[in-house]
């Protein structure tokens, strides 16, 4: 008997890269990469983010901010999605998007604010559309689906773009929004940062899959690794994503490969379950160091132009610092006023009694 | 024919309340399993894909918690999307995007980004359904604050709480007794009226005794009500409809006049809605009380499948015999 046997389906994951650890180009780099001041104001924005990380951590452990997730290590990422979006597309982060958040127009201080305690951090004064930080993990991935929803009804050229973690791929909330998004062929971008780590679990034990790009594939969409430390990578394989459903041919899931250097938060230690010698080699990964090097072989970069970028930036950061500093708390009513648009009749005892409390504890200033 | 006459039942007025909804803004989308072609497994979206097409009714893939999260993600877009979860067994999966985002979203952002979604869901026994087709957990949403919880008990209410719930600027969750369903007709005119939101509505005016109820309870509670009028003993009965925000005003000022409470609710007693309500009537209104607060209530067990399901949902006569306890007090 012959069992005749045929394949119904299949599928190819490609992973993208254009600089080696050294900065080496491997192949023609994208147009955009002749552009010095294009690959300068990546430059910056990766510098920026470290020190805005650098600055938090420090804040932190001087009690003067709150558990903070660094994103040392992962710059490229966060900035090449940020660079390759439009401003009038809708980002959705997870919480190491820093360098994308500042792109877009939320502020270092902003930053400092939320992760300081306190809710007007996301109320971005820039990007009044974007969702904020997400800290129940892939969440957020169905609002983008939602997002993306809104912007084909109203056949508007805009994209939603959601950055999830490696760990957040085992959510149902993941393959359940890739599966709509898939379904609907919706203007979506779902950007997963993989750094290796989900708290203390590797990324070999979150899944046999090998890739997490062709978790997409059972969603009936495309997805693709790129290198996650090199920024122009990054930003060249999000910008076709993107220009790709903008003109309507669907989502689109990015894996971009890195390494998480930092503890999970300032609240981990990760010494408790991996060896500094292995962070140590991805140090030599650095994305940072790497496009430093590329710019200084292919544009000029000099010791002037890189003590000017860290200075400028260490200037931003501290006048962030300063402005979050003293920034003076909500007012009690705070708690109450964002509730819902019309506080309701039964709520209102609460605000009263919460205030009348507060005013009876705080000496007020003229008694 | 005839039936059309004799008024609407909930399903229908649900219905209207949709069309009306929808014909009237452009922003409100409704979206959930089999919404569509088939008009929701109970027809309360009959007709409205052949009326208002496939953008804005929209048949989901089978995934509540995308159901719920995706309309979070179009609601902070601006549209008014309600959202069906088949049956509230099912809602589960969608609690993390109902008590993490769409209760939260205007409250985390200061007001940048906000969720004017509705979900809405039939819920309750008394159908003789299977497995995990019967339950109450209403109590369950009504302590997330943010999240309004509101169940209509008549077909009138249900198009009026409706039409309120998809104009209020912040989530709704929407809770339909299905066993009153299709019980009854009424008349409800299509007027495009939105009946109050966090607002008791009271269904008999009496002296003696307050019966506080919402959902399908009414039919046991106003049954009981009728029985101790031929008594002579007259009860102001309630129908909660908003559980949270709650209307406790409403409900003061009945047993202030009363003196006497029984609250009535198929779910489990333990963390039971009633027992909010016993809590703050002990809070507010214990010197007005004449007699302790009773609640006739679902038991602390898992629902009986159709054959037992009888001996869980409080009847007539556990309503009536806890009027009796109470009214006993001098
Ligand atoms: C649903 C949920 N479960 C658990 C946690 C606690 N937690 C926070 S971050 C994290 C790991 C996330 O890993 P990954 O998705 O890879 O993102 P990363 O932190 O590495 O950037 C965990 C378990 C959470 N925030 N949400
Ligand atoms: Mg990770």
């Amino acid at each position: 008997m012959v069992v005749v046997v045929t394949t119904v389906a299949s599928f190819e994951i490609e992973n993208t890269g254009y600089l080696d650890a050294s900065g080496r180009p491997t192949r023609p780099l994208p147009a955009f990469a002749d552009d010095r001041d294009e690959l300068v104001s990546l430059y910056r924005a990766m510098v920026l983010t470290r020190t805005f990380d650098a600055k938090a951590v420090a804040l932190q452990r001087t009690g003067r901010l709150g558990t903070y997730p660094a994103c040392l290590g992962q710059e490229a990422v966060a900035v090449g999605l940020g660079a390759a979006m439009s401003p009038e597309d809708v980002l959705l982060p997870y919480a190491r998007e820093q360098g994308a958040q500042f792109l877009r127009g939320v502020t270092p201080t902003e930053l400092f604010l939320y992760w300081g305690g306190d809710e007007r951090g996301s109320d971005f004064s820039g990007p009044r559309e974007d969702f904020p930080i997400c800290v129940p993990v892939a969440s957020q991935v169905p609002h983008a689906v939602g997002v993306a929803l809104a912007f084909q009804l109203r056949g508007e050229p805009r994209v939603a773009v959601c950055v999830s973690g490696d760990g957040g791929t085992s959510k149902g909330d993941f393959y359940e929004a890739l599966n709509v998004a898939g379904a609907w062929r919706l203007p979506a971008v779902f950007v997963v940062t993989n750094n290796q780590w989900a708290i203390s679990v590797p990324r070999s034990a979150q899944t046999a899959a090998a890739t997490l790009a062709q978790k997409a594939v059972a969603a009936g969409f495309a997805g693709e690794q790129v290198d996650g430390n090199d920024v122009i990578a990054v930003r060249d394989v999000v910008g076709r994503a993107l220009a790709r459903a903008r003109g309507g041919a669907g989502p689109h899931l990015v894996e971009a490969i890195t390494y998480r250097l930092s503890d999970h938060t300032t609240a981990d230690n990760a010494s408790r379950y991996r060896d500094d010698e292995s962070v140590g080699r991805h140090w030599r990964e650095d994305p940072i160091a790497r496009l430093r090097a590329y710019l200084t072989a292919a544009h000029g970069w000099t010791k002037d132009d890189e003590e000017a970028t860290l200075a400028s930036c260490a200037k931003d950061v501290e006048r962030a610092v300063e402005e979050y500093l003293a920034t003076p708390p909500q007012p009690p009513e705070a708690v109450f006023d964002y509730m819902y648009e019309r506080l309701p009749a039964d709520l209102r005892g609460q605000r009263t009694a919460a205030t009348e409390a507060r005013a009876a504890a705080v000496p007020s200033d003229d008694g | 024919m005839m039936a059309e006459q004799d008024g609407l039942t909930m399903v229908q007025a649900l219905n209207a309340a949709l069309a009306r909804a929808m014909s009237e803004d452009a922003r409100v989308l409704v979206l959930g399993e089999d919404v569509g072609v088939d008009g929701g497994v109970f027809r309360v979206t009959e007709g409205l894909l052949d009326r208002f097409g496939a953008d804005r009714v929209r048949d989901t893939p089978l995934a509540e918690s995308a159901i719920a999260g995706l309309s979070i993600g179009v609601a902070a877009q601006g549209f008014r999307p309600v959202a069906e979860m088949q049956f509230m067994g099912f809602i589960y999966s969608a609690v993390d995007q109902l008590v993490s985002h769409a209760s939260r979203l205007r409250w985390r952002t200061r007001g940048r980004l906000t969720c004017p979604l509705v979900v809405r869901a039939p819920y309750g026994g008394g159908i003789r359904a299977i497995e995990h087709h019967s339950e109450s957990t209403e109590a369950m949403f009504a302590h997330v604050p943010g999240l309004r919880v509101v169940i209509p008990s008549s077909p009138a209410r249900a198009y009026g709480l409706l039409l309120a719930a998809i104009h209020d600027p912040d989530p709704v969750l929407f809770l339909e007794p299905k066993r009153i369903y299709r019980a009854g007709r009424e008349d409800v005119p299509d007027s495009g009226a939105a009946a109050p939101l966090d607002s008791c509505f009271q269904l008999r005016d009496g002296d003696d005794l307050t019966l506080v109820t919402w959902g399908a309870m009414i039919v046991e509670t106003l049954a009981a009500a009728e029985q101790l009028a031929a008594e002579g003993v007259t009860a102001d009965v309630l129908d909660v409809a908003t559980l949270s925000p709650l209307d406790m005003t409403t409900i003061l000022r009945s047993v202030e006049k009363t003196g006497r409470c029984v609250i009535v609710h198929e779910a489990a007693l333990t963390g039971g809605f009633g027992a909010e309500i016993a809590a703050r009537l002990a809070e507010h209104g214990l010197l007005s009380l004449r007699a302790p607060v009773k609640r006739v209530t679902g038991y602390d067990t898992v629902m009986p499948l159709p054959r037992l399901e009888h001996l869980y949902m409080p009847s007539t006569e556990r309503v009536l015999a806890a009027a009796r306890e109470v009214l006993a007090f001098s």
